[in-house]
């Protein structure tokens, strides 16, 4: 149990943060939802990427030959470096929407409908 | 002529170029039945004027059916379909989150579901 | 001696020669309009040109596997890695050809069309690096074998796609439509990297035929393959996730909407290689078969209805494009359902299949075409209001004939590409369930319908006093509209060469998991 708390916590961060998106109405709390749920996409990849007693896979002067590879600490550096990118854009999307809509509610934002 | 085979669709097989040949030929027809009549038009004369039952001819832009007024009667016999299916696309960035989630949810259910019957 | 290297690396090039373009395009956009003009179509016609090789070459020789960064391109597994392959590794088999052919052919009519339509724009060097990026990540999604690199490249495309969809601000409103696209495609871009966790903490792989080769379908292999199956049909537009695509498509420039129909397709092209060669017969093909099979029939007719009451001429198309990748799950879907069972895939299960793909490159050409002749209307009379457009046939001629060419061919009607392909379904599909092919049917006139509403709403009728200074759009608006309205003719008139040629190997290609594995891991 205490070995899949790291899952757990992961699943719990994306839930709120699909929660978050899926309830709040303002658009900046919708992009924070979506942040919450990219970071808990991350533990949960780092969570995958542990093994217990593992170490780096460097060879010199190497403690134990029990290694991990860097993998998912790459891919979550990938997505952090992807995650920022959209959040910047969508950040400066709300801010083009609330200069001409003069509102960052999703509810006012039904221009394009039917 | 390895080009002009025929489409197999592994039932039956159509020719595109048989098709174009007969499509041909029915417009040669048509326009020899056409070239058979007489000709009675002419240009700059009072004959190309729309002609509305004596009255006089309204503005250009009133003349031509604009897109609204088409398949009126389509989308007002389908009424009942067409009240439920717009008012649905909201156009509310919520929900089509909550569509995206309930589709994942439906399908959870059949895919998981479906593995244990 | 050059022309080996290229050879060789041609996997490589695809996406490393317009990720260069795509960020010299600002330099170039220094130095002068032409310029910059002038870079963009070298480099469209380059990536076009190496898709062909690339595309030849995989034809004839069959799956490439391109290693990066290993001493050879072809090492997939290193010596001392216990037959891991660790490396990425690009696996470019018939599918993803064809589906990067496909691409590659839009691309380069999309450039050529943008490089006009987009002269009243401001902003142009970050529009065409942002086009040239999104042509990466298409290319890099189909012919990745990677998932995690996957999930990268559809990314780069969301991404891409988003910026340029917001790109004419527009009041704001086209601004929206990129939100939209954006918060959607980003939370379900992060379901599948969630799914690549867990493929990654099962089976400590991300390569997808090393996934494909230990694939048990256990609990959380169904969760993962629903997540995957869901978000990808959202990106690719399924009903009912496809509230996006209206938007999206009506708000973006033309030139732009016709290639988002590409990039839409690459996720569909996501979802058919995680189907078919991720999972293939380990997964429940019946029930998710008919899942994307109801998926597909609910697209189909869902959004034809929905097009037919629309007013904005771009909206209207967009919802027919929901309704043609209707088709594309219908076919794939019963491809699926009857996967395991050999007597009715020979019957007439691959031909369902084959109509389902020869109908992503048909819908590419045609809804391009279709997509463009709307921007070329826009592009002259500033609306896309169909109640205030009317007469345009006396001085767009050649617009209206392209429109045609596209409208009769989305509406399936001889002797256009659309026909083709809507009759391998029609008939494949019969014979599994009658019903699904009469609705395809049905959808099929509604479309023409549709089309014929809007052709007489914009290019019928009397001269209208306030488009009387309407002319032909520009040459290259033109040329790139003929590109385009001249393959959909191709395709139609020829079809079997076409079928033989690309579409058949890439529906072979999408069933043979046990090849893609071999290609990659060796003959084990």
């Amino acid at each position: 149990m205490i070995y899949n708390l790291p899952y757990i916590a992961a699943v719990i961060i994306i839930i709120l943060g699909i929660i978050t998106m899926v309830t709040k109405k303002n658009l900046i709390k919708i992009i924070m939802g979506l942040s919450l749920v990219e970071a808990g996409v991350n533990l949960f990849l780092v969570a995958t990427g542990y093994v217990s007693g593992g170490s780096a896979p460097i060879f010199t002067n190497a403690a134990s030959l029990k290694m991990v590879f860097p993998t998912v600490q790459a891919m979550t550096l990938t997505n952090i470096v992807i995650g920022i990118a959209t959040t910047a854009m969508l950040l400066s999307f709300v801010m083009v929407i609330y200069k001409k809509y003069k509102s960052a509610s999703v509810t006012d934002l039904g221009r394009l409908k039917g | 002529m390895a080009l002009t085979e025929s489409l197999y669709t592994g039932f039956g097989s159509w020719n595109p170029l048989a098709w174009i040949v007969a499509f041909i030929i029915s417009l040669l027809i048509a326009w020899l039945i056409w070239k058979l009549g007489e000709s009675d038009y002419h240009k700059d004369t009072e004959q190309i004027k729309p002609y509305l039952s004596g009255n006089a001819e309204p503005e250009k832009g009133d003349v031509h059916v604009r897109a609204g007024n088409m398949y009126w009667g389509f989308t007002e016999a389908l009424k009942g379909y067409y009240d439920i299916l717009i008012p649905l696309h909201t156009g509310i960035l919520t929900d089509y989150m909550i569509w995206f989630l309930c589709v994942i949810a439906i399908v959870m259910v059949i895919v998981i579901g479906g593995g244990m019957i | 001696m050059i022309s080996d290297w290229i050879l060789q690396n041609l996997p490589a090039l695809l996406l490393a020669v317009p990720m260069l373009g795509a960020f010299a395009t600002p330099l170039f956009g220094h130095v002068s309009d032409s310029a910059r003009n002038t870079w963009v179509m070298l480099v469209s016609l380059a990536t076009l040109v190496i898709a062909g090789l690339l595309t030849n070459e995989v034809l004839i020789n069959g799956t490439l596997v391109y290693t990066f960064g290993a001493a050879q391109p072809s090492l997939a597994i290193p010596a001392d890695s216990a037959g891991i392959p660790f490396r990425i590794i690009f696996t470019v088999d018939a599918m993803s050809v064809f589906m990067a052919i496909s691409a590659c052919i839009v691309g380069f009519a999309v450039s050529l069309y943008s490089i006009t339509a987009s002269k009243k724009m401001s902003g142009k060097d970050s529009f065409f690096a942002l086009l040239l990026l999104m042509q990466v990540g298409i290319l890099g999604m189909v012919c990745t074998g990677d998932m995690f690199n996957f999930f990268v490249f559809l990314e780069i495309n969301s991404l891409a796609g988003a910026a340029l969809v917001a790109s004419r601000i527009d009041m704001g409103v086209a601004v929206e439509a990129g939100l939209k696209y954006a918060v959607l495609s980003t939370l379900g871009g992060l379901l599948v990297l969630f799914s690549v966790g867990l493929f990654y903490g099962q089976y400590d792989a991300l390569n997808i035929a090393v996934i494909a080769q230990n694939m048990q379908f256990g609990m959380l292999d169904k969760v993962a393959l629903v997540l995957l199956l869901v978000a990808l049909a959202m990106k690719s537009g399924a009903v009912p996730m496809h509230f996006w695509t209206p938007d999206a498509y009506s708000m973006a420039p033309s030139g732009i909407t016709a290639f988002l129909v590409v990039a839409s397709q690459a996720s569909l092209y996501g979802l058919f290689r995680v189907l078919f060669t991720l999972y293939n017969v380990t997964l429940d093909y019946v029930t998710t078969g008919w899942v994307i099979i109801i998926l597909g029939v609910l697209s189909m007719f869902i959004g034809v209805t929905m097009a037919i009451p629309q007013k904005d001429v771009k909206r209207l198309m967009s919802y027919h494009a929901v309704s043609q990748t209707g088709y594309m799950l219908l076919g794939v879907g019963v491809g699926l359902a009857v996967l395991g069972d050999e007597t009715m895939m020979n019957a007439f299960g691959m031909t369902a299949m084959q109509g389902g793909l020869f109908h992503i490159i048909n819908h590419a050409m045609y809804k391009g075409l279709l997509f463009l002749t709307a921007g070329a209307i826009f592009y002259q009379t500033d609306t896309r209001n169909l109640n205030k457009l009317g007469g345009l046939g006396h001085d767009m001629k050649w617009t209206m004939l392209f429109f045609v060419i596209g409208a009769l061919a989305i509406a399936g009607i001889p002797p256009f590409n659309g026909f083709e392909s809507k009759l391998m379904i029609y008939e494949s599909v019969f014979m599994f369930n009658p019903a699904l092919s009469v609705i395809a049917m049905v959808v099929s006139i509604l479309t023409l319908a549709s089309f014929v509403k809007v052709f007489h709403s914009m290019f019928t009728g009397p001269r209208l006093p306030e488009y009387s200074e309407v002319r032909e759009v520009p040459k290259p608006m033109l040329i790139a509209m003929g590109i385009l309205a001249l393959l959909v003719v191709l395709f139609g008139v020829f079809p079997q060469p076409v079928v033989d040629f690309i579409v058949t190997p890439a529906a072979s290609a999408l069933v043979d998991q046990s090849g893609y594995i071999a290609a990659v891991l060796g003959g084990a």
